[in-house]
C-alpha cells in the first residue's frame, strides 16, 4: 500500500487549567484539559477522513495540531514522510503552510470584513511570494474563484464579505484555501453554520475538487450523515480519544463501540412514519469535564455495558477487530 | 375530531425599515388542532421566527401586523390591546421557546427565581403556589426540582434547554411555539430533548408548532408540515405526504438535499442561487428565478395555495 499523506501518532494536547493565586500559593497542582489525548491515525492520498464526536471532545485540537496553528505536548505528525513538528524557523512553517491548508466553521468571521473578495484571496499569494504582477495573480484569483463556481468572477472581486450569501462566502474560504494549491486541506465543520440547501452544494464542491485537484481532506464534524455521505474513512471521538476508527460504511452499518452505537441512535433521520416512537439512546449521563479523565475506559461512567473490576479499572486498547476496522472497547462482541 | 385550538387567516406581518418594507409573514394561512404538531421548515430568513413572535401578538420592531386573523381557541387576538394581550393571551394561551432562549437566561438569578417571577407579578400567586407550579414543571420535563436553587452556569446545555420548556409550559397554554429547540445541542442531548417533546406531546396533548430549518428532526415529530418560502407557505400538508410525495419543486428539492445516514446517496441535490431579499421579493412565484421547472407563467402571476390532495396543498403552476 502506498504511504500516507498525513500520519499522526499518538498526539496529545494537554491546555493548562487558570488557577487562582490562592490555589498557586496553596501548591496545589497545576491541572490540564485534556483536550487530545494520544491520537494515531493514517490519511491517503485523494481521501477523506472524517473526524466525529460531540462538542469538546478534541475534533478542532486535533485540526489546529495539524496546520501548526498549536504545538502538541506530546506525538508526532508526518506529512509525506517528514516530521512536521520538527519544522522550527518561519520559512519552514511558511512552507508547510502553502501545503496544508485549514477551513473553518464560521463563513461569517474567517474572512476579514474590510478586505474586498479579490484582496481576501491575494494576501495569501502575497505572502507566499505567488505571482511576479497583479496581472498574474488576478488570473490566479479568478481561477480559484471559478473553481468554487463565483460566477463571473469580475462580478465579485470587489465585493466585500458582507455582499455575499453564506455560501457563497464560505466556497470564497474554500478558494483561499484552494489558491496555493494544497496537498491537505482541514475542514473544520465547514458545513455547520448553513442551510441544507447550500450544505449540499459546498459538500458537492469539496468531493469535486478533490477527484479534480487531488486533495485530501481531514473532514471535522459532528453530523454522522455528513460523514457518511462524504468521507471514505470515519474516526469517532470521544474525550480526547479515538473509540473506533475504519472505512465509513463499516463505521455506521456495523458500529462497534458502544459510544458510536449511541451516536448512531441519536441521529435524526427524515422518516416521519416514526413520530410518535420515543427512541431508545443506549446511553447514560454527560460528558464528563476533559479535566477529570475518569480511570480505566474514559467512557465507563455513560456506557451501558461496563463491567465492573475491568471497565474502570483498565484502559482499553485500539484494536483491529475485522480489517481496518478498529474499537477501543474491552468488550466487542460480547453484547 | 379534534378542534382546532390555532386558526390563522390570510396574515401579514411586515417590518417597516428605513430600507424598505421586509414583507416577512405575507399572507399565511394554516389551521393547527388540539394535540397535533406543525412543523414549520424553511432556509433562514424565509419567516419561520418572525412568524412565531406574530402568533405572540408581538411582532419585533419595526414589524406590525398589517392584516389577518390568528384564533386561539375561537377568540380573535389581532387588534386586542396590549395589556390584554399580557394579561390574559400571552403564556396562558400561547407561549414560544424562543431560538437560542437556553442561552439567554439571567446569570445573575437562580432558576427558581427566574420561572417564579412572572407568576408572582403576572398571576398575582404567591411566592409558595409558584414555586410549587416551577418545581412539578421542572419535574415533568426531566429534572431535579432542586434545580430552582440553581444558576444557569451551573447546568449543561441540555439540562438549561429543559428549563426553558418547562418555562413556556407553566401557565398551561394552549399552544407553545418551540422556535428551533434544538439546534445548538449535540446530537445525543438533541435526540433526549425531542424524545421529551414526543412524552410531553402525548402525555400534555400539547398542541404545538415545531420551527427548525433541519427537516430530518423536523420528521421525529411533526404530524403535520409546513413548508416556508420567502415569507409565504409553499405546501402544507401531513408529514408523510410531504416527506414521501412532496409537491412543490422547492419541498423536493429541499428533501434531495438531506445526506441520509443509511443510505448511499450517489449525489446530493442543492439549490442553486439564494433565497430572494423580501423588500423586492420576485414578480409571481417567488421561487421562480432558482426553479428548474419555471414557465413564463410563473414570473407574472403568483400561484395561490390548492388542495391537491386530501389535506395536501402547494402553491405552483405546475400542479
Ligand atoms: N426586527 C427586524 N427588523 C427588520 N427585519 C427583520 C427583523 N427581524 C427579522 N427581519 C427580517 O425578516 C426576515 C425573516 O426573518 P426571521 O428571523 O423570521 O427568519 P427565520 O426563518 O426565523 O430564519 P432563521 O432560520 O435564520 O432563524 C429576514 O429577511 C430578516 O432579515
Ligand atoms: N486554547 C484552549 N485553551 C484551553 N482549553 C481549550 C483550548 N482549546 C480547546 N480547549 C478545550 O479542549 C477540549 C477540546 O476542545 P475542541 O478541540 O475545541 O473540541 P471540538 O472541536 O471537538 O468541539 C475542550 O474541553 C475545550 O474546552
Ligand atoms: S470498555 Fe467497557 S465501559 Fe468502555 S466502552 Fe467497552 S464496555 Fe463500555
Ligand atoms: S410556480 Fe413555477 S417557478 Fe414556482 S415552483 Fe412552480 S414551476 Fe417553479
Ligand atoms: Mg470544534
Ligand atoms: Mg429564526
Amino acid at each position: 500500500m502506498a504511504e500516507p499523506i498525513l500520519k499522526v501518532e499518538n498526539l496529545k494536547k494537554y491546555f493548562p487549567l487558570k488557577r487562582g493565586l490562592l490555589a498557586s500559593l496553596r501548591g496545589e497542582p497545576q491541572r490540564f484539559v485534556h483536550a487530545v489525548d494520544g491520537v494515531s491515525f493514517e490519511i491517503y492520498k485523494q481521501q477523506v477522513f472524517a473526524l466525529v464526536g460531540e462538542s469538546g471532545c478534541g475534533k478542532s485540537t486535533t485540526g489546529r495540531l495539524i496546520v501548526k496553528l498549536l504545538e502538541p505536548t506530546d506525538g508526532k505528525i508526518y506529512l509525506e514522510g517528514e516530521d512536521v513538528t520538527e519544522i522550527k524557523t518561519k520559512e519552514e512553517l511558511l512552507a508547510y503552510r502553502r501545503r496544508v491548508q485549514m477551513i473553518f466553521q464560521d463563513p461569517f468571521a474567517s474572512l476579514n470584513p474590510r478586505f474586498r473578495i479579490f484582496d481576501v484571496l491575494e494576501e495569501p499569494l502575497l505572502i507566499h511570494g505567488i505571482g511576479e504582477t497583479r496581472a498574474e495573480r488576478e488570473e490566479l484569483i479568478y481561477k480559484a474563484l471559478e473553481m468554487v463556481k463565483i460566477i463571473p468572477p469580475e462580478d465579485y472581486v470587489s465585493r466585500f464579505p458582507h455582499m455575499l450569501s453564506g455560501g457563497q462566502r464560505q466556497r470564497v474560504a474554500i478558494a483561499r484555501a484552494l489558491i496555493l494549491n494544497p496537498t491537505f486541506i482541514v475542514a473544520d465543520e465547514p458545513v455547520s453554520m448553513l442551510d441544507v440547501s447550500i450544505r449540499a452544494e459546498i459538500l458537492e464542491l469539496m468531493k469535486s475538487l478533490k477527484d479534480k485537484m487531488g486533495v485530501t481532506y481531514l473532514y471535522i464534524t459532528h453530523d454522522l450523515s455528513t460523514a457518511r455521505y462524504f468521507a471514505d474513512w470515519i474516526a469517532v471521538m470521544y474525550l480526547g480519544r479515538i473509540v473506533e476508527m475504519g472505512p465509513a460504511e463499516k463505521v455506521i452499518d456495523n458500529p462497534l463501540h458502544p459510544y458510536t452505537r449511541a451516536l448512531l441512535a441519536a441521529v435524526p433521520e427524515p422518516k416521519p412514519e416514526r413520530r410518535n416512537v420515543i427512541k431508545e439512546l443506549p446511553i447514560k449521563g454527560e460528558v464528563p469535564s476533559a479535566v477529570n479523565i475518569p480511570p480505566g475506559c474514559r467512557f465507563h461512567p455513560r456506557c451501558i455495558y461496563a463491567k465492573k473490576g475491568l471497565c474502570d479499572v483498565e484502559q482499553p486498547k485500539l484494536i483491529e477487530y475485522e480489517h481496518n476496522h478498529f474499537a477501543e472497547c474491552h468488550l466487542v462482541g460480547k453484547f | 375530531m379534534a378542534k382546532n385550538v390555532l386558526e390563522v387567516r390570510n396574515l401579514k406581518m411586515y417590518y417597516f425599515t428605513s430600507k424598505g418594507v421586509v414583507k416577512a409573514v405575507d399572507n399565511i394561512s394554516f389551521d393547527l388542532k388540539k394535540g397535533e404538531v406543525l412543523g414549520l421548515a424553511g432556509e433562514s430568513g424565509c419567516g419561520k421566527s418572525s412568524l412565531g413572535f406574530t402568533l405572540l401578538g408581538m411582532p419585533t420592531p419595526p414589524g406590525k401586523i398589517v392584516d389577518g386573523s390568528i384564533k386561539i381557541d375561537g377568540r380573535e387576538i389581532v387588534g386586542l390591546p396590549e395589556d390584554v394581550l399580557r394579561k390574559e393571551i400571552r403564556w396562558q394561551k400561547i407561549s414560544m421557546i424562543f431560538q437560542g432562549a437556553m442561552n439567554a437566561l439571567n446569570p445573575v438569578y437562580t432558576i427558581g427565581f427566574q420561572m417564579t417571577e412572572p407568576l408572582i407579578y403576572h398571576k398575582g400567586m404567591s411566592q409558595e403556589e409558584a414555586l410549587d407550579r416551577a418545581q412539578k414543571y421542572l419535574e415533568l420535563v426531566g429534572l431535579d426540582p432542586e434545580i430552582v436553587y440553581r444558576y444557569p452556569h451551573e447546568l449543561s446545555g441540555g439540562m438549561k434547554q429543559r428549563v426553558v420548556i418547562a418555562m413556556a409550559l407553566l401557565m398551561e397554554p394552549s399552544v407553545v411555539i418551540a422556535d428551533e429547540p434544538t439546534t445548538a445541542l449535540d446530537v445525543i442531548v438533541q435526540a433526549q430533548i425531542i424524545n421529551l417533546m414526543k412524552r410531553l406531546k402525548k402525555e400534555l396533548n400539547l398542541s404545538m408548532i415545531f420551527i427548525t430549518h433541519d427537516l430530518s428532526i423536523l420528521a421525529e415529530i411533526s404530524d403535520k408540515v409546513a413548508i416556508m418560502y420567502a415569507g409565504k407557505i409553499i405546501e402544507i400538508g401531513d408529514s408523510e405526504k410531504i416527506y414521501y410525495e412532496p409537491a412543490h419543486p422547492y419541498t423536493q428539492k429541499l428533501l434531495a438535499a438531506i445526506p441520509r445516514l443509511h443510505e448511499d446517496v450517489e449525489r446530493l441535490e442543492f439549490i442553486p442561487g439564494q433565497p430572494p431579499n423580501l423588500i423586492n421579493p420576485p414578480k409571481g412565484c417567488r421561487f421562480h428565478p432558482r426553479c428548474p421547472y419555471a414557465m413564463d407563467v410563473c414570473k407574472e402571476q403568483e400561484p395561490e395555495l390548492k388542495e391537491i390532495d386530501k389535506d395536501h396543498y402547494a402553491a405552483c403552476w405546475l400542479l
